[in-house]
Parts: C-alpha cells; sequence; structure tokens
C-alpha cells in the first residue's frame, strides 16, 4: 500500500497511508468540533485535506487567484533577531529590514517593532520609535503596522509594580491575585494607548497586537479596551493577533461587555475584538507535538473555518511555528508550512495570513 | 525562509510585486474581506482581481499608473511619493500622505 511523506507535529518526517492520514483528518476535526462546540470539516473538505496531504510533492500552493494578504509579526527582528526571536543575527537597521521585506521578499504589508517587542519598554523609548517609523514610511510602499505584545507579565513582580498571581494564587491569595491583575490591567491600557497614539502622531498606518491573551483573561481585557479607546481617537487600521487557542482565565471573573472573557474559542474571541472596533483578527489554534500534521492541520482548519463564518472583519490566522496547522519547530519544513497555508485558503476562507 | 516566505510563495500575494501591498491597503481602511477587497481595487485598475497577483499584469500596471514598482527605476515614484498617487487611486486616507501635504503647506 503506498505511504505518503508528512510531519508529526514537531516536524519529524514521517510515513503514512491515505488510510491512516484519512483517519487523522477525521480524529482532528472531531477535536475541534468537540472542543469549539463547532461544526466539524465536511466529507468535501476532508477530501481536499487528504488530496494536500496525498500530493507527492515538496511544496504546494494555491490555485491562482485564491491568494490573500499576508502580515507579519515580530516586526524586522527576524532578519536581525537572535535565536530568542527566531533571528538570524544579519546587521541591518530596522528600516533596512523594512525595506528587504518590501523590495525582496515581496511582503504584502511589514511591521516595525522594539527589540523587546512589548509595549511597556516601548513607553520610555517612544521618541525613538515615532523617528523610526517616520524614516520606515518615508522610504516604504507597503502599509506599515506597528507590533508589540500586550504582554501583562511585565507588570508582575519582579518585572512591575503588582504582585505576581503565578506567586498569590499558590499561596491562597486569590483576592490579592485579582487586584494585581486588574491593576495590571489599568496599567497595561494607559501605556498601550499612550505608545499607540503616538505612533498615529507621525502617520503610523497600523497597530499589530500580537499574542494578546499570552497572560491571560487579563491580557485580552486590556487590549479590548486599548483598541476602543484607540478606534475612537486615532485613524489607525488596529489588528489583534492572539496567543493561543483559548483564552487562560488567570483571573478567572473579567468581562468585556458582559461577556466572560475566561475561556473563549477564537470564533467567539473575533466578536469581542470586532465589538471593540479592530479591524482585523489573527487566531490561533495550537499545534500538538505529539500527534501527527494531518491531525494538526484538520483540527486548526475546523476552529479557523468557524471564526471564518462567525466574523464580520478579514481573519488573518496565525501560522507561525507551533500554531495554525505549522509544527512547532523552530526552522519550520517547508513541506508542512505550504500545506498548511493551502488549507487555510482554500477550505477555511481566510482573508490573509 | 520556512514560514514567512514560504507563506507568502504559498499562498501571498506578492507586495508591490503585484497588488498586495493595495488588496492590504483596503482590508485596513475599510475591513473588506479578501473578495471584496480584491473587486474593488480590480476596478480601480481596471483589470480582473486573478489579475491583481499576475507580476506580469501588475508590473505594466504599476508603471503605467507610476504606483512604485518592485525593481529599482530611475523616475519611477519611490515610498511616499507612491503612496500618494495610492490614497488618490483607491480614494482612501493614508495617513503619511495626509502628514505630508500638511508639512508641505509652507
Amino acid at each position: 500500500m503506498a505511504k505518503y511523506l508528512t510531519r508529526r507535529g514537531d516536524g519529524a518526517l514521517i510515513e503514512m497511508t491515505s488510510e491512516e492520514i484519512m483517519s487523522d483528518l477525521e480524529a482532528g476535526t472531531a477535536d475541534a468540533a468537540d472542543k469549539g462546540k463547532i461544526a466539524p470539516l465536511s466529507k468535501d473538505d476532508l477530501d481536499i485535506l487528504l488530496d494536500i496531504f496525498t500530493n507527492p510533492t515538496r511544496f504546494v500552493s494555491v490555485e491562482p487567484g485564491n491568494e490573500v494578504v499576508v502580515t507579519h509579526d515580530i516586526g524586522t527582528l527576524r532578519v536581525m533577531g537572535d535565536q530568542g526571536n527566531s533571528g538570524v543575527g544579519i546587521p541591518l537597521s530596522r528600516v533596512q529590514g523594512i525595506q528587504v521585506h518590501e523590495r525582496a521578499f515581496c511582503a504584502d504589508t511589514m511591521e516595525l517593532g522594539h527589540i523587546d517587542y512589548s509595549f511597556k519598554p516601548v513607553k520610555p523609548v517612544i521618541a525613538m520609535e515615532q523617528q523610526e517609523m517616520e524614516n520606515a514610511l518615508l522610504v516604504t510602499i507597503l502599509p506599515l503596522f506597528y507590533g508589540a505584545m500586550p504582554n501583562l507579565g511585565l507588570y508582575y513582580s519582579p518585572d512591575g509594580p503588582f504582585g505576581n498571581p503565578s506567586d498569590l494564587l499558590p499561596a491562597g491569595k486569590i483576592q490579592e491575585s485579582y487586584e494585581a491583575q486588574e491593576g495590571a490591567v489599568e496599567h497595561a491600557i494607559r501605556d498601550m494607548v499612550y505608545v499607540c497614539e503616538r505612533l498615529a502622531e507621525v502617520g503610523c498606518d497600523g497597530i499589530n497586537f500580537d499574542t494578546t491573551g499570552a497572560a491571560g483573561d487579563t491580557d485580552f481585557k486590556a487590549t479590548l479596551h486599548a483598541v476602543e479607546h484607540l478606534k475612537k481617537n486615532t485613524d489607525m487600521c488596529i489588528e489583534v493577533g492572539m496567543a493561543g487557542e483559548f483564552v487562560l482565565g488567570m483571573h478567572g471573573g473579567l468581562e468585556y461587555e458582559g461577556q466572560q472573557l475566561a475561556g473563549l474559542y477564537c470564533h467567539d474571541q473575533v466578536k469581542l475584538v470586532e465589538q471593540a472596533g479592530a479591524d482585523i483578527f489573527g487566531p490561533v489554534v495550537n499545534t500538538k507535538p505529539s500527534k501527527n500534521m494531518p491531525w494538526n492541520v484538520a483540527r486548526a482548519v475546523t476552529f479557523v473555518k468557524a471564526c471564518v463564518e462567525a466574523s464580520n472583519i478579514p481573519i488573518h490566522v496565525n501560522m507561525g511555528m507551533g500554531v495554525g496547522g505549522s509544527p512547532i519547530f523552530e526552522t519550520p519544513p517547508i513541506d508542512s508550512v505550504s500545506r498548511a497555508s493551502k488549507a487555510m485558503v482554500e477550505i477555511a476562507k481566510v482573508d490573509g495570513l | 525562509m520556512g514560514m514567512s516566505i514560504a507563506h507568502g510563495v504559498a499562498a501571498g500575494m506578492g507586495g508591490i510585486r503585484t497588488a498586495g501591498d493595495l488588496v492590504a491597503r483596503m482590508q485596513m481602511a475599510r475591513k473588506m474581506r479578501i473578495n471584496d477587497a480584491k473587486a474593488y481595487v480590480a476596478k480601480k485598475l481596471k483589470v480582473s482581481p486573478a489579475d491583481l497577483s499576475d507580476v506580469h499584469v501588475m508590473r505594466e500596471v504599476r508603471e503605467e499608473l507610476d504606483l512604485g514598482i518592485i525593481t529599482s527605476v530611475p523616475g519611477c515614484a519611490k515610498g511616499i511619493e507612491a503612496k500618494v498617487r495610492i490614497a488618490e487611486l483607491l480614494d482612501i486616507e493614508i495617513a503619511g500622505v495626509n502628514r505630508l501635504k500638511e508639512k508641505m503647506k509652507f
């Protein structure tokens, strides 16, 4: 019986028969349907996925005419950054890095980002960021975002003024943990609004709130309020990209417009992001390294398809290492990445990546 | 190569090599879904939506309309010069262009 090359969720090559692939495609979509309480993929969708995974070529792509817009995260750090940001350490300025993405990599959009890539440390160096944005806007044509993470972890001890919930909760200090997280939300909103408004002053096209929800429901709540403020007070486009497939309940009781945030999956997250006024949403579905890629891609496409159908704004699915049907591996194999890309565009019908 | 370039080659529009930046601008300015954004840009450029990712068509269109092109050709609109023309063509506000116009009131 013919066997096809595919990969485990950690990127390692494996061989599977078409029957084994179909069985795992069905199991992957069933898992998403069960966890998200959404519809599984249809038989037709699973057949398309089977075609993608049994295609013998190394690299696959969408059919001509089906191309979508690609937005980015991490700014130009993938070029000049260190391994911590999956960077390759080429000593270029950030403006040069943006020009390389525009003219050599043919990026549809690009972003500027601080070396730390969180909003809080940008605040004291905002004039530097404004200056860099001004220079980049003069010499480039493509739309330019400023990208950073809400990263509420920076507001807790030892990095910030509030007690750390990871210390307070195990010690049984529940009320103190609530107060620390609610204080962090207020500080983060203030910092994010300050930084973004200064960037709007110099003509920035858009803001990318990257890895939203990384510190749980506090992170998501702070971002939604910052987005709401920025859409009322600036003309910038706002993209909200998530950190994980559901919102962790680090606080548990936080709400936005009467909706509890903890536990929301992407098809429910997008409704709140839309309500806050954002223009583009980036859902995340985590890759399980112990499962294979047919299982992971079927699962990710099921979640994202439901998100696309629930949304009224463009969906740019997150497809970096370890999310969106890409393997958890720092230098992801292009056979896997291109298959996930094609599946997201032609089955989930995303508006961008 | 493994991530952003692989996605760009597998499914991306091609940036200023084609019309990726223009379609992105409509998603950003008007919250347009991909097919609506492509239809809008295609109508403005007087091409078909499928032409928007065809480098053979778009190279000529961008040169004719002076919207900025991927290779370095002396005399073609660069950077903010191209964005002034893009804002006019797509009938959208581009903040950097508005700032330039404000600064030119000397």
